[in-house]
Protein backbone atom coordinates (compact mmCIF):
# COMPACT_ATOMS: atom_id res chain seq x y z
CA UNK A 1 0.00 0.00 0.00
CA UNK A 2 0.90 3.31 -0.83
CA UNK A 3 1.14 6.36 1.44
CA UNK A 4 1.60 9.82 0.90
CA UNK A 5 0.80 9.79 -2.90
CA UNK A 6 -2.05 12.16 -2.30
CA UNK A 7 -2.30 15.85 -2.09
CA UNK A 8 -5.72 16.99 -1.63
CA UNK A 9 -6.82 21.12 -1.09
CA UNK A 10 -10.84 21.69 -0.74
CA UNK A 11 -11.53 25.24 -0.64
CA UNK A 12 -15.07 27.22 -0.24
CA UNK A 13 -16.40 30.07 -1.93
CA UNK A 14 -19.97 31.10 -1.13
CA UNK A 15 -22.00 27.57 -1.19
CA UNK A 16 -19.30 25.48 -3.30
CA UNK A 17 -16.65 23.46 -2.59
CA UNK A 18 -13.42 23.41 -5.19
CA UNK A 19 -11.69 20.32 -4.39
CA UNK A 20 -7.82 20.06 -5.67
CA UNK A 21 -5.86 16.84 -5.56
CA UNK A 22 -2.58 15.93 -6.54
CA UNK A 23 -1.79 12.15 -6.89
CA UNK A 24 2.29 10.54 -7.21
CA UNK A 25 1.54 8.07 -9.92
CA UNK A 26 3.74 6.84 -12.63
CA UNK A 27 0.98 6.20 -14.45
CA UNK A 28 2.72 3.61 -17.10
CA UNK A 29 0.35 3.41 -20.46
CA UNK A 30 2.31 0.19 -21.12
CA UNK A 31 3.14 1.82 -24.90
CA UNK A 32 6.68 2.45 -23.62
CA UNK A 33 9.74 0.63 -24.22
CA UNK A 34 12.67 0.54 -21.74
CA UNK A 35 15.38 1.77 -23.43
CA UNK A 36 18.33 -0.43 -22.29
CA UNK A 37 16.17 -3.49 -22.64
CA UNK A 38 14.17 -2.72 -25.71
CA UNK A 39 11.17 -4.34 -23.33
CA UNK A 40 8.08 -3.17 -22.73
CA UNK A 41 7.02 -1.58 -19.77
CA UNK A 42 4.13 -2.86 -18.27
CA UNK A 43 1.18 -0.57 -17.84
CA UNK A 44 0.45 0.62 -14.48
CA UNK A 45 -2.07 3.31 -13.98
CA UNK A 46 -4.78 4.44 -11.27
CA UNK A 47 -7.86 3.15 -12.34
CA UNK A 48 -10.45 4.49 -9.91
CA UNK A 49 -10.35 7.56 -8.12
CA UNK A 50 -13.24 7.69 -4.89
CA UNK A 51 -13.98 11.23 -3.55
CA UNK A 52 -15.71 11.18 -0.25
CA UNK A 53 -17.56 13.84 1.78
CA UNK A 54 -18.31 13.50 5.19
CA UNK A 55 -17.66 9.37 4.73
CA UNK A 56 -20.41 9.79 1.47
CA UNK A 57 -18.95 9.01 -1.83
CA UNK A 58 -19.59 12.02 -4.18
CA UNK A 59 -17.74 11.93 -7.21
CA UNK A 60 -16.15 9.13 -8.74
CA UNK A 61 -13.48 9.44 -11.69
CA UNK A 62 -12.59 6.24 -13.96
CA UNK A 63 -9.18 7.15 -15.55
CA UNK A 64 -7.03 5.02 -18.57
CA UNK A 65 -3.53 5.48 -19.00
CA UNK A 66 -4.24 8.24 -20.92
CA UNK A 67 -4.19 10.27 -17.84
CA UNK A 68 -0.57 12.24 -17.31
CA UNK A 69 1.87 11.24 -14.86
CA UNK A 70 1.30 12.62 -11.42
CA UNK A 71 -2.09 13.03 -12.28
CA UNK A 72 -4.17 16.08 -11.01
CA UNK A 73 -8.00 16.52 -10.55
CA UNK A 74 -10.24 18.79 -9.60
CA UNK A 75 -14.26 18.92 -8.89
CA UNK A 76 -16.39 21.00 -7.28
CA UNK A 77 -19.38 20.18 -4.95
CA UNK A 78 -22.30 21.65 -2.87
CA UNK A 79 -23.66 21.39 0.65
CA UNK A 80 -20.36 21.39 2.23
CA UNK A 81 -19.35 23.52 5.32
CA UNK A 82 -16.20 24.69 6.45
CA UNK A 83 -14.00 21.79 9.19
CA UNK A 84 -16.38 18.94 6.95
CA UNK A 85 -14.00 16.14 5.79
CA UNK A 86 -13.18 15.06 2.51
CA UNK A 87 -11.20 12.35 1.58
CA UNK A 88 -10.10 10.67 -1.72
CA UNK A 89 -9.11 7.45 -2.21
CA UNK A 90 -7.54 5.54 -5.31
CA UNK A 91 -6.61 2.31 -6.67
CA UNK A 92 -4.72 1.09 -9.90
CA UNK A 93 -4.51 -1.62 -12.07
CA UNK A 94 -2.20 -3.45 -9.76
CA UNK A 95 -4.44 -3.24 -6.86
CA UNK A 96 -2.36 -0.58 -5.29
CA UNK A 97 -4.37 1.73 -2.84
CA UNK A 98 -3.66 5.03 -0.92
CA UNK A 99 -6.01 7.36 0.85
CA UNK A 100 -6.00 10.85 2.47
CA UNK A 101 -8.15 13.28 4.21
CA UNK A 102 -7.93 17.25 4.02
CA UNK A 103 -10.66 19.44 6.38
CA UNK A 104 -12.69 22.43 4.10
CA UNK A 105 -11.61 25.56 4.07
CA UNK B 1 -13.80 -2.65 3.27
CA UNK B 2 -11.02 -1.84 1.22
CA UNK B 3 -10.35 -6.34 1.25
CA UNK B 4 -13.97 -7.00 0.34
CA UNK B 5 -14.02 -4.23 -2.87
CA UNK B 6 -11.07 -5.65 -3.81
CA UNK B 7 -12.15 -8.93 -4.45
CA UNK B 8 -15.49 -7.42 -5.79
CA UNK B 9 -13.48 -5.76 -8.15
CA UNK B 10 -11.62 -8.65 -9.19
CA UNK B 11 -14.85 -10.81 -9.64
CA UNK B 12 -16.74 -8.40 -11.70
CA UNK B 13 -13.92 -7.84 -14.03
CA UNK B 14 -13.46 -11.39 -14.37
CA UNK B 15 -17.18 -12.31 -15.56
CA UNK B 16 -17.67 -8.73 -16.89
CA UNK B 17 -21.54 -8.73 -15.96
CA UNK B 18 -21.40 -5.60 -14.27
CA UNK B 19 -19.63 -3.97 -16.51
CA UNK B 20 -22.84 -4.60 -19.03
CA UNK B 21 -24.75 -3.26 -16.32
CA UNK B 22 -23.53 -0.03 -15.79
CA UNK B 23 -22.73 0.65 -19.36
CA UNK B 24 -26.73 -0.04 -20.10
CA UNK B 25 -27.39 2.40 -17.07
CA UNK B 26 -28.93 -0.01 -14.94
CA UNK B 27 -27.06 0.97 -12.15
CA UNK B 28 -26.91 4.32 -11.32
CA UNK B 29 -23.63 6.18 -11.07
CA UNK B 30 -22.44 6.89 -8.16
CA UNK B 31 -23.30 4.21 -6.51
CA UNK B 32 -20.61 2.82 -3.95
CA UNK B 33 -19.33 -0.36 -6.12
CA UNK B 34 -19.76 0.65 -9.96
CA UNK B 35 -16.94 -1.53 -11.98
CA UNK B 36 -14.82 -0.22 -13.86
CA UNK B 37 -15.81 -0.51 -17.53
CA UNK B 38 -13.04 -2.37 -19.15
CA UNK B 39 -14.74 -2.72 -22.57
CA UNK B 40 -15.07 0.86 -22.72
CA UNK B 41 -11.64 2.21 -21.83
CA UNK B 42 -10.27 -0.54 -23.76
CA UNK B 43 -11.89 0.17 -27.05
CA UNK B 44 -9.57 1.60 -30.06
CA UNK B 45 -12.35 3.79 -32.01
CA UNK B 46 -13.69 6.80 -30.14
CA UNK B 47 -17.34 5.61 -31.63
CA UNK B 48 -17.13 2.12 -30.21
CA UNK B 49 -16.00 3.03 -27.17
CA UNK B 50 -18.84 5.41 -26.79
CA UNK B 51 -20.89 2.76 -27.60
CA UNK B 52 -19.43 0.19 -24.77
CA UNK B 53 -19.63 3.08 -21.83
CA UNK B 54 -23.21 4.71 -22.59
CA UNK B 55 -24.82 2.10 -24.93
CA UNK B 56 -24.75 4.83 -27.52
CA UNK B 57 -22.35 6.85 -29.59
CA UNK B 58 -25.16 9.04 -30.78
CA UNK B 59 -24.33 12.78 -29.15
CA UNK B 60 -25.69 15.92 -29.48
CA UNK B 61 -23.69 18.94 -29.72
CA UNK B 62 -24.17 21.59 -27.03
CA UNK B 63 -23.33 24.98 -26.41
CA UNK B 64 -23.59 24.68 -22.49
CA UNK B 65 -20.52 22.67 -22.53
CA UNK B 66 -17.51 24.92 -22.20
CA UNK B 67 -14.22 22.38 -23.17
CA UNK B 68 -10.91 24.61 -22.20
CA UNK B 69 -7.74 23.37 -23.72
CA UNK B 70 -4.79 24.67 -25.22
CA UNK B 71 -5.07 25.55 -28.76
CA UNK B 72 -1.74 23.95 -29.05
CA UNK B 73 0.30 21.63 -26.71
CA UNK B 74 3.87 21.45 -26.71
CA UNK B 75 3.74 18.78 -24.82
CA UNK B 76 1.70 15.66 -25.59
CA UNK B 77 2.27 14.02 -22.07
CA UNK B 78 0.44 16.92 -19.84
CA UNK B 79 -1.82 18.69 -21.66
CA UNK B 80 -4.69 20.63 -19.15
CA UNK B 81 -8.15 20.11 -19.71
CA UNK B 82 -11.19 21.40 -17.95
CA UNK B 83 -14.92 20.94 -18.71
CA UNK B 84 -17.46 23.37 -17.22
CA UNK B 85 -21.13 22.33 -18.08
CA UNK B 86 -24.56 24.08 -17.45
CA UNK B 87 -26.83 21.68 -18.33
CA UNK B 88 -28.49 20.11 -15.40
CA UNK B 89 -28.90 16.42 -13.73
CA UNK B 90 -25.20 16.26 -15.11
CA UNK B 91 -24.48 11.94 -14.30
CA UNK B 92 -21.14 11.58 -15.23
CA UNK B 93 -18.66 13.45 -17.64
CA UNK B 94 -16.53 11.26 -19.53
CA UNK B 95 -13.41 12.74 -22.03
CA UNK B 96 -12.19 10.97 -25.47
CA UNK B 97 -9.19 11.50 -27.08
CA UNK B 98 -10.09 10.99 -30.91
CA UNK B 99 -6.42 9.75 -31.61
CA UNK B 100 -5.15 8.12 -29.15
CA UNK B 101 -4.67 4.55 -29.21
CA UNK B 102 -7.50 4.34 -26.47
CA UNK B 103 -9.46 6.98 -27.21
CA UNK B 104 -11.52 6.82 -23.57
CA UNK B 105 -8.93 9.01 -21.22
CA UNK B 106 -11.61 9.19 -18.03
CA UNK B 107 -15.40 9.14 -17.39
CA UNK B 108 -16.16 10.65 -14.05
CA UNK B 109 -19.59 10.27 -12.42
CA UNK B 110 -20.82 13.00 -10.75
CA UNK B 111 -23.87 12.58 -7.58
CA UNK B 112 -26.86 15.24 -7.52
CA UNK B 113 -24.16 17.55 -5.52
CA UNK B 114 -21.51 18.03 -7.66
CA UNK B 115 -21.85 21.02 -10.07
CA UNK B 116 -21.10 20.26 -13.65
CA UNK B 117 -17.03 20.82 -13.49
CA UNK B 118 -14.05 18.30 -14.06
CA UNK B 119 -10.30 19.50 -14.32
CA UNK B 120 -7.68 16.92 -15.20
CA UNK B 121 -4.53 16.46 -17.50
CA UNK B 122 -4.31 13.95 -20.16
CA UNK B 123 -1.51 12.30 -23.13
CA UNK B 124 -1.99 13.01 -26.27
CA UNK B 125 -0.18 10.98 -29.06
CA UNK B 126 -0.77 13.40 -31.71
CA UNK B 127 -2.77 16.06 -32.81
CA UNK B 128 -6.70 15.41 -32.53
CA UNK B 129 -9.85 16.25 -31.47
CA UNK B 130 -10.65 16.06 -27.62
CA UNK B 131 -14.48 15.53 -27.31
CA UNK B 132 -16.15 15.61 -24.24
CA UNK B 133 -19.44 14.17 -23.32
CA UNK B 134 -22.01 14.86 -20.93
CA UNK B 135 -24.74 12.66 -19.67
CA UNK B 136 -27.75 14.13 -17.97
CA UNK B 137 -31.16 12.37 -17.49
CA UNK B 138 -32.14 14.13 -20.87
CA UNK B 139 -29.34 11.87 -22.85
CA UNK B 140 -25.92 12.65 -23.61
CA UNK B 141 -24.34 15.87 -24.98
CA UNK B 142 -21.23 16.91 -26.25
CA UNK B 143 -18.50 19.53 -27.53
CA UNK B 144 -15.22 19.21 -29.11
CA UNK B 145 -11.91 21.09 -29.85
CA UNK B 146 -8.98 20.50 -31.87
CA UNK B 147 -5.56 20.15 -30.34
CA UNK B 148 -2.29 20.69 -31.71
CA UNK B 149 0.66 18.46 -30.40
CA UNK B 150 4.08 18.70 -30.69
CA UNK B 151 5.54 16.69 -28.79
CA UNK B 152 3.36 13.26 -28.50
CA UNK B 153 3.26 11.84 -24.82
CA UNK B 154 2.08 8.06 -25.40
CA UNK B 155 5.50 6.76 -25.34
CA UNK B 156 6.16 4.32 -28.04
Amino acid sequence: MATGTIKIRAQMTGDSTEVKALFKHDMETGLRKDKTTGEKIPAMFIKEVTCEHNGKAVFVAKWNVSISKDPYLSFKFKGAAKGDTVKISWVDSKGDTDSSTAQVA
Amino acid sequence: MIIKRRTFLKGTVATGALTVAVGSGFIKPGSVMAAWPEEAFTQKATADAMSKLFGSASTTESGEIDLKTPDIAENGAVVPVSVTTSLAGVQSISIFIDKNPQPLACSCELTPGVEGYVSTRIKMGETSNVIAVVKTAKGLFSTKRMVKVTIGGCGG
